[in-house]
C-alpha cells in the first residue's frame, strides 16, 4: 500500500469551493453588502465567506412564517463566535462580551461546546462595531467558523495548574500557527488599508492555499484523566502525556468527528484513532502536515463527505500515517499509555497547586442570561468586576472561575451566594452531565428544539431517576437539533438527534469516557415514547448494574444495544 | 373643450356634429354613451382577435412555437430546488420554453396563465410544506385559488419515509390541482431520501406526457378574455360592499406601530381605478362606544329612529353604529346641542365671543364627552340623532394595481390609537380594520379618482417616489403597474419609518422589485434605530447630486404621506437640493419646483 497513489475523490467542485475561489481570499463582496440598507441579511455567497470571519447569518425561526406573511424579510441577525483557544478569558474580556451581548446581541451569551463565546442576534449594522470592540479587548473572531482550523480546545483542568497552563500555551500556539494569513478580516472589519502590491498568491496562504480546507477542521487537547474536550471527536486530537508531573508530549489521534446526515449511511460519526506520539516542539509541524493532507485529499465535491474522518477512512489509516511521515520526513513515536475516566466536568471549588482556587459553575445549556429567578448574567458580571484570575469556558458548556487567591475566594463566594450561582449540586447528576446545542430559534440547521427543550425533558427524566435511586449517578445526556452534532450527541450515554419538531432519534451505548460511539436505539420518537423507554431502561440499570458500571457500558453488557466499535459500523 | 381637426382624430364634419351634440347631453346620457362606445370597441377588437387566432395555425404550421412549461419548487434543504433546475435544463434541451421559480417568487395571480405546471416539493417536519412553499400552498388551498381547467400538471414529491406524513405536501398539491380542474400529464411520484432515480424517471415521464398533447395546443390569445369597459353602478353615494380577502398587520412583533394591509374584492362591482386613485370607505363606529352612549343616556337600543331626510328608519343602535358621526365634535353640533340642554355652561360655551374656549373644548373630545359634560338633557334620542353629522367616508390611497391584481383593491392603513381626556380614543375606520374586520366580512367602498397623482404617460420617464410610513401605499400600486406594463423608466423610492426590523412596510416586495430591476433604487431611513434621528429627507440630501440629475433628466417626483411635518420637510429639502446642485438662488429653486408642479412633474398626495 505504500506506493498507492493518493488522490482526492473525483467530481466537480462544490458550490462553496467555487465561492472560495472567487472570493479573493475571503473578501467576496462582504464590505459592500454589509453597507446595504435594504436587507439585514447578506447574499448566500457572502454568508459562506462570512463564516471564515467567525460569523454567519441566521434568523429567528420562531418568527419566520409570521414575518413572511407580514411581507417582512426573516428576522435576520448574525451569530458571532469568538476565537479563544483553550477557552480562557480574562475578566476584562468577560465584561466586554457581557456588554456587547447587551448592547448589540440578544442580551445573552452562549458558552459553546468548543470553549468559546457565541453571541446571537446582532444586526448587520452593528457587526463592525461589535467586532471592533472585541478586537480592542484583544480577542478576535477569525476562523471561528468556516473551512479552516477552528477554535483549539484544551482541557479546562483546574487540578493541575502548571500542566494546564503549559498545555494551554500549546493550544494558543496551535491556534495562532494555523490561522489564515489573509488580511481580509482586518480590511473588512478593522478598516485596515489594503496593502498596495499584493504579494504572490502562494504567500497569502502558504498552508491553506486559496481554497482553504474542504471542510471545517477541529483540534482539541485532553489532559488525562479528563477527556472533557472529547478528544476522540476531533479531527486532530492530542492527548497530553505527563510523566513525573511534566508534559513530555502528545499522543496524536486523527479522524474523529460527530456530524452526519439523516438517511445517508455513508455519513457517520467517527472516533479519532491514536496513531503515535510527538514531543511538544513537534506538535505544530504535525498539525500542519495533517491539515495539508486533508487540504490535498479531502473531498471538495460533496461537502457532507468532506470532513477529515472520511478522508482517513477512505484512504486508510495507515496510508494517511505514511503520508504524514513522508511529509514530516520523520516518524511519530509509539503512542504512550494513558487513562481517561470521564468527559464531564467536576463542579464546585477545588484547590490547585500554588494554592489557587477554581470554582466550576454549572451553566445549563451553556446559556448565560438573566432568568426570572436566576440572575446568572448579572452575578457573573459582578464577579468579573472584582475577579483577578481568569475565566475558563469548558467543553461541557460550563464555566470555571479560575485562579482565585484564598483572599479573593471569600469575596467571590459571597457573590456566588448573593446571586445563588450554583455548582449544580442540588441538581441530579444527570442534569449536570447534560449538553445541548443552540438549535431553535436561531440555528438554520435545526430540525427540532435542543437547548430550550432538554431542561424540560430532564425535569421529567429526573422523576424516573429519583424513583430508581440514580440521582447521583452521572449519566451523560446530550441533545442536538440536527445530525451535525454540535453537542457531540454520539458520545453521550443517552443521545438525541432532532428529526422534526418534537421528534428525535435516540442513541445509547456511548462510553462515559468518550472513547466509544453510541448507536441508534429508537427512531423518530416523541417525548412520551422517550420517557416510556427510560421508564424501562433506568430501573433495569439501577437493579442490574455492576459496581461502578456506567450506563453506557451497562446497556451493551445487557444486550440492549450493540457496541459501536468504529464509526463505520455506527449504522449497523 | 371644442373638438377640432387639430386636437382630435375626427374630420371637420364629425367634429362639428360632435360639438353640436355633446353640450346637449345630460350626465347620464354621457355615461351611457361612453359605455356604449367602449363596449362596441371591445367587441370589434374581439372579432379581430378571433380572426387572428384562426389564422395562427396556418401561418405557423410546421414550425411549432416552443411549448411553455412552468416549474415551481418548494425546497427546505435545496434538494427540490436542485431537481427543479435539472428538470428545467432537461426540458429546455428538448425544446421547451421553461420558467423555473421557487413557489415564493411566483406570483399566484399568474397561475391562471400557466398551461403546463410541474411541482417539485419536499415535505418536512410533521407533514409541513417547506418555508418557501408556505404562502403558495396556502394560496392554492384558500378561497382565492383559481379554477385551473386548462392546466396540465405533474408533481414530484420529496420526503423521508421514516416520517409519518411521508411526502404529504406533494400529495396535497397533487390532489388540490386536480380538484381545481387540472389534468395530470404524468402521475405523481413520491421519492424517498434516495431520490435520484425516481426523479429522473419522473422527468422522462413528464416529457412524454408533455409531448403527447403537442398538436392540440392552441391557446386562445389573452385579449379574448378582456372584459368590456362598462361604467360601474357603484359610486360614493351607492358604495359597493367589498368582501375582505385579507387583513394583516404589516408591522413585526415589538413594533410601536400597527399598519394594516387590507385586500378587498371588487369582483362583480365593475369598479375600476388607476394607480394613484383612492378608495373611500364607509366605516362603522366602535360598538363599545355606541353602547356606552346608549347606557349613558339610558336610550333604548331598539328604538326606531329616522336616519335621513327620506325618512328611512333604523333601530337606534344601528343608526349610531353606521349612519352618524359620534367621534368628532363640531361647532354647529354644540350650538344645536345647547338647545337640548338646560346646562348653562354649554350655552355659555356656545355663546358668541367664546370661540376660543369652544375650539379648545372641541379638540380631542367626542359625543360621549359632550353628553357627560353638559347634562341634564331634555331631548329624545331622535332629537339627538337629528343634529348629528352623517357618517363621513375615509379615503385611503390605493396600494395595488388593478392590472396586477384584477378584481382586487389593496390598502395600507395605519391604526390610530391615542389617549385624550383620560380615555383611549380610536380611529373609527383604522380600528375597525385593525380590530373587527375579518376576512369574509364586507365593507362599503367606492373609488375616488385622483388625476393629480398619476404615473407619467411615457413609460420611459423616470420617477422618484417619497413615501414614508403609510405614504408608501400608492407607490406599491405604481410598482405593480410598472411591472405589469413593463415600463422601462427608472424608478427611485425613498421610504422611512421607525425601526428597520419591524416597520419596513412591504419589505420583501421592494426587495424583489429591486432584484428584478422593476425598482431601480431605494433608500430607507429608520428614525429610531440610531442615536440621531434620520428621515427620508436626510437620505435625499445625501444623494442630492444624483437626485438633481434625475430631475434634470425629466423625472417625475411624487410625495405621499403626512402633510404636517414630512411633506413640509421634504419640500424644503428639495429646494435645498435644487439650489445647491443647480447653483440657483432660493427663488430660482422655488420657480424650478413650481415649474415642475405645473408640468405635473411634482405631484403630492398628502394628508
Amino acid at each position: 500500500m505504500v506506493n498507492q497513489i493518493l488522490r482526492a475523490p473525483d467530481g466537480p467542485p462544490s458550490d462553496v469551493e467555487e465561492i472560495k475561489e472567487r472570493s479573493k481570499y475571503l473578501r467576496g463582496t462582504l464590505k459592500e453588502v454589509m453597507l446595504d440598507r435594504i436587507s439585514a441579511g447578506i447574499p448566500d455567497d457572502d454568508n459562506r465567506l462570512m463564516k471564515h470571519h467567525g460569523s454567519y447569518l441566521q434568523d429567528d425561526r420562531d418568527l419566520r412564517n409570521e414575518r413572511q406573511k407580514q411581507k417582512l424579510e426573516p428576522a435576520y441577525q448574525f451569530m458571532l463566535r469568538v476565537r479563544m483557544p483553550g477557552g480562557v478569558a480574562q475578566p476584562h474580556q468577560w465584561l466586554v462580551m457581557d456588554e456587547l451581548a447587551q448592547k448589540y446581541g440578544n442580551g445573552t451569551l452562549k458558552l459553546t461546546t468548543r470553549e468559546t463565546f457565541q453571541m446571537h442576534g446582532i444586526l448587520k449594522w452593528n457587526m463592525k462595531k461589535t467586532i471592533q470592540e472585541i478586537h480592542a479587548s484583544l480577542l478576535d473572531t477569525i476562523a471561528a467558523c468556516g473551512d479552516v482550523n477552528r477554535n483549539v480546545m484544551c482541557t479546562s483542568n483546574p487540578y493541575q495548574s502548571e500542566i494546564h497552563s503549559e498545555v494551554y500555551e500549546w493550544s494558543k500556539r496551535l491556534s495562532d500557527y494555523l490561522l489564515p494569513r489573509t488580511r481580509a478580516y482586518h480590511e473588512i472589519w478593522l478598516d485596515e488599508e489594503k496593502v498596495a502590491g499584493t504579494p504572490e498568491v502562494e504567500e497569502i496562504e502558504p498552508m491553506y492555499g486559496p481554497l482553504y480546507l474542504p471542510r471545517k477542521f477541529k483540534i482539541g487537547i485532553a489532559v488525562p484523566p479528563s477527556n472533557d474536550v472529547d478528544v476522540f471527536s476531533q479531527d486532530l486530537g492530542l492527548i497530553a502525556i505527563i510523566e513525573d508531573n511534566k508534559l513530555i508530549g502528545f499522543n496524536v489521534a486523527i479522524g474523529g468527528g460527530m456530524g452526519m446526515s439523516h438517511g445517508d449511511k455513508a455519513t457517520y460519526p467517527q472516533v479519532a484513532k491514536v496513531i503515535g506520539f510527538c514531543t511538544p516542539d513537534q506538535v505544530l509541524e504535525v498539525a500542519e502536515k495533517i491539515i495539508t493532507i486533508q487540504r490535498d485529499y479531502g473531498n471538495r465535491s460533496v461537502r457532507k463527505y468532506a470532513r477529515f474522518k472520511y478522508t482517513v477512512d477512505r484512504l486508510g489509516l495507515q496510508t494517511v500515517v505514511n503520508e504524514l511521515e513522508n511529509r514530516l520526513g520523520w516518524s511519530l513515536g509509539e503512542a504512550k499509555p494513558y487513562v481517561f475516566d470521564h468527559n464531564g466536568d467536576r463542579y464546585g471549588w477545588v484547590q490547585g497547586i500554588q494554592g489557587k482556587w477554581h470554582f466550576t459553575l454549572f451553566v445549563e445549556g451553556g446559556r448565560v442570561a438573566d432568568f426570572e429567578d436566576y440572575k446568572l448574567m448579572t452575578g457573573l458580571r459582578e464577579i468579573a468586576k472584582i475577579h483577578k484570575g481568569d475565566f475558563r469556558l469548558t467543553a461541557n458548556q460550563n464555566l470555571i472561575i479560575g485562579n482565585v487567591t484564598s483572599m479573593k475566594k471569600r469575596k467571590i463566594n459571597e457573590l456566588l451566594e448573593l446571586y445563588g450561582l450554583t455548582d449544580g449540586r442540588h441538581f441530579s447528576a444527570l442534569r449536570r452531565s447534560s449538553m445541548a446545542c443552540v438549535a431553535l430559534p436561531t440555528c438554520g440547521l435545526a430540525m427540532a428544539e435542543a437547548e430550550r427543550y432538554l431542561p424540560v425533558l430532564i425535569d421529567k427524566i429526573e422523576t424516573i431517576v429519583d424513583e430508581n435511586g440514580l440521582r447521583n449517578e452521572e449519566i451523560t445526556i446530550r441533545m442536538t437539533g440536527c445530525p451535525n452534532g454540535c453537542a457531540r450527541h454520539a458520545l453521550g450515554e443517552i443521545g438525541f438527534i432532532g428529526k422534526a419538531v418534537g421528534k428525535y432519534n435516540m442513541y445509547l451505548g456511548a462510553a462515559f469516557d468518550g472513547s466509544r460511539l453510541s448507536k441508534i436505539y429508537r427512531e423518530n420518537i416523541g417525548e412520551e415514547e422517550i420517557l416510556n423507554e427510560l421508564r424501562v431502561l433506568l430501573p433495569r440499570y439501577a437493579k442490574e448494574r455492576l459496581e461502578g458500571e456506567h450506563f453506557g457500558d451497562y446497556v451493551i453488557r445487557a444486550g440492549i444495544i450493540k457496541a459501536t466499535t468504529d464509526g463505520m459500523n455506527f449504522h449497523d | 373643450m371644442q373638438l377640432q381637426v387639430m386636437n382630435s382624430p375626427f374630420n371637420q364634419e364629425q367634429a362639428e356634429l360632435l360639438n353640436r351634440l355633446l353640450p346637449t347631453l345630460t350626465e347620464s346620457q354621457k355615461v351611457w354613451l361612453s359605455g356604449y362606445l367602449a363596449a362596441s370597441q371591445t367587441a370589434n377588437a374581439l372579432g379581430t382577435a378571433v380572426e387572428q387566432a384562426a389564422e395562427v395555425p396556418a401561418a405557423t404550421s410546421g414550425q411549432l412555437t416552443p411549448r411553455e412549461v412552468t416549474i415551481l419548487y418548494g425546497s427546505q434543504t435545496g434538494n427540490a430546488q436542485g431537481l427543479a433546475a435539472k428538470a428545467g435544463k432537461t426540458l429546455e434541451g428538448r425544446g421547451f420554453k421553461v420558467t423555473v421559480s421557487s413557489m415564493n417568487d411566483f406570483k399566484p395571480n399568474n397561475l391562471k396563465k400557466v398551461q403546463n405546471l410541474l411541482i417539485l416539493v419536499s415535505t418536512h417536519g410533521e407533514g409541513d410544506p417547506p418555508d418557501n412553499a408556505l404562502s403558495f400552498h396556502e394560496f392554492l388551498h384558500g378561497r382565492r385559488a383559481p379554477k385551473l381547467d386548462d392546466l396540465r400538471f405533474s408533481v414530484l414529491s420529496l420526503g423521508d419515509s421514516s416520517y409519518e406524513f411521508f411526502c404529504q405536501t406533494g400529495k396535497e398539491f397533487d390532489a388540490r390541482l386536480e380538484e381545481l380542474g387540472g389534468t395530470r400529464l404524468f402521475t405523481r411520484v413520491d421519492c424517498d431520501l434516495d431520490y435520484d432515480e425516481q426523479a429522473a424517471e419522473w422527468i422522462e415521464g413528464v416529457i412524454s406526457g408533455l409531448s403527447e398533447g403537442q398538436e392540440t395546443n392552441n391557446a386562445a390569445p389573452e385579449s379574448a378574455a378582456a372584459p368590456a369597459a362598462v361604467e360601474s353602478a357603484y359610486s360614493r353615494t351607492n358604495p359597493f360592499k367589498a368582501e375582505v380577502l385579507e387583513n394583516l398587520n404589516l408591522n413585526g412583533r415589538g413594533s410601536n406601530k400597527e399598519t394594516r394591509h387590507l385586500e378587498l374584492s371588487l369582483e362583480g362591482s365593475g369598479l375600476s381605478f388607476e394607480p394613484g386613485d383612492s378608495l373611500g370607505i364607509y366605516p362603522d363606529n366602535d360598538p363599545a362606544l355606541v353602547d356606552q352612549l346608549l347606557s349613558e343616556m339610558k336610550w333604548d337600543a331598539a328604538e326606531n329612529v329616522k336616519v335621513n331626510k327620506q325618512g328611512d328608519v333604523r333601530p337606534l343602535r344601528e343608526a349610531l353604529l353606521s349612519h352618524f358621526e359620534i367621534t368628532t365634535l363640531t361647532k354647529p353640533l354644540l350650538e344645536q346641542a345647547a338647545q337640548l340642554s338646560a346646562n348653562e355652561q354649554l350655552s355659555e360655551l356656545t355663546a358668541p365671543g367664546n370661540g376660543e374656549a369652544l375650539k379648545v373644548y372641541l379638540n380631542g373630545r367626542d359625543l360621549l364627552d359632550l353628553l357627560r359634560d353638559f347634562g341634564p338633557w331634555n331631548a329624545s334620542a331622535q332629537e339627538f340623532i337629528s343634529i348629528l353629522r352623517k357618517m363621513p367616508s375615509r379615503l385611503y390611497s390605493i396600494a395595488s394595481s388593478l392590472s396586477a391584481n384584477p378584481d382586487e383593491v389593496h390598502l395600507t392603513i395605519g391604526a390610530v390609537r391615542y389617549d385624550s381626556f383620560w380615555r383611549e380614543r380610536k380611529g373609527v375606520c383604522s380600528i375597525q380594520c385593525a380590530e373587527r374586520l375579518q376576512p369574509g366580512d364586507t365593507i362599503p367602498v367606492y373609488i375616488q379618482k385622483n388625476q393629480n397623482f398619476k404615473l407619467p404617460e411615457n413609460p420611459q420617464t423616470p420617477i422618484i417616489m417619497v413615501g414614508p410610513g403609510t405614504g408608501i401605499a400608492p407607490f406599491r400600486a405604481f410598482m405593480q403597474e410598472r411591472e405589469e406594463t413593463g415600463a422601462s423608466g427608472k424608478s427611485w423610492l425613498f421610504f422611512g419609518d421607525q425601526h428597520f426590523v419591524t416597520d419596513f412596510l412591504y419589505q420583501t416586495e421592494w426587495q424583489k422589485w429591486l432584484k428584478e430591476g422593476v425598482l431601480t433604487k431605494m433608500d430607507v431611513a429608520f428614525s429610531r434605530d440610531t442615536d440621531e434621528k434620520v428621515y427620508v429627507q436626510h437620505r435625499m440630501l445625501e444623494q442630492s447630486k444624483e437626485l438633481f440629475a434625475w430631475l434634470q433628466d425629466g423625472a417625475v417626483l411624487y410625495i405621499c404621506g403626512d402633510e404636517k411635518n414630512m411633506a413640509h420637510d421634504v419640500h424644503n429639502t428639495l429646494l435645498e437640493i435644487i439650489e445647491k446642485e443647480g447653483s440657483m438662488s432660493r427663488e430660482q429653486a422655488a420657480e424650478y419646483l413650481a415649474g415642475m408642479q405645473q408640468n405635473k412633474r411634482f405631484q403630492r398626495d398628502v394628508y
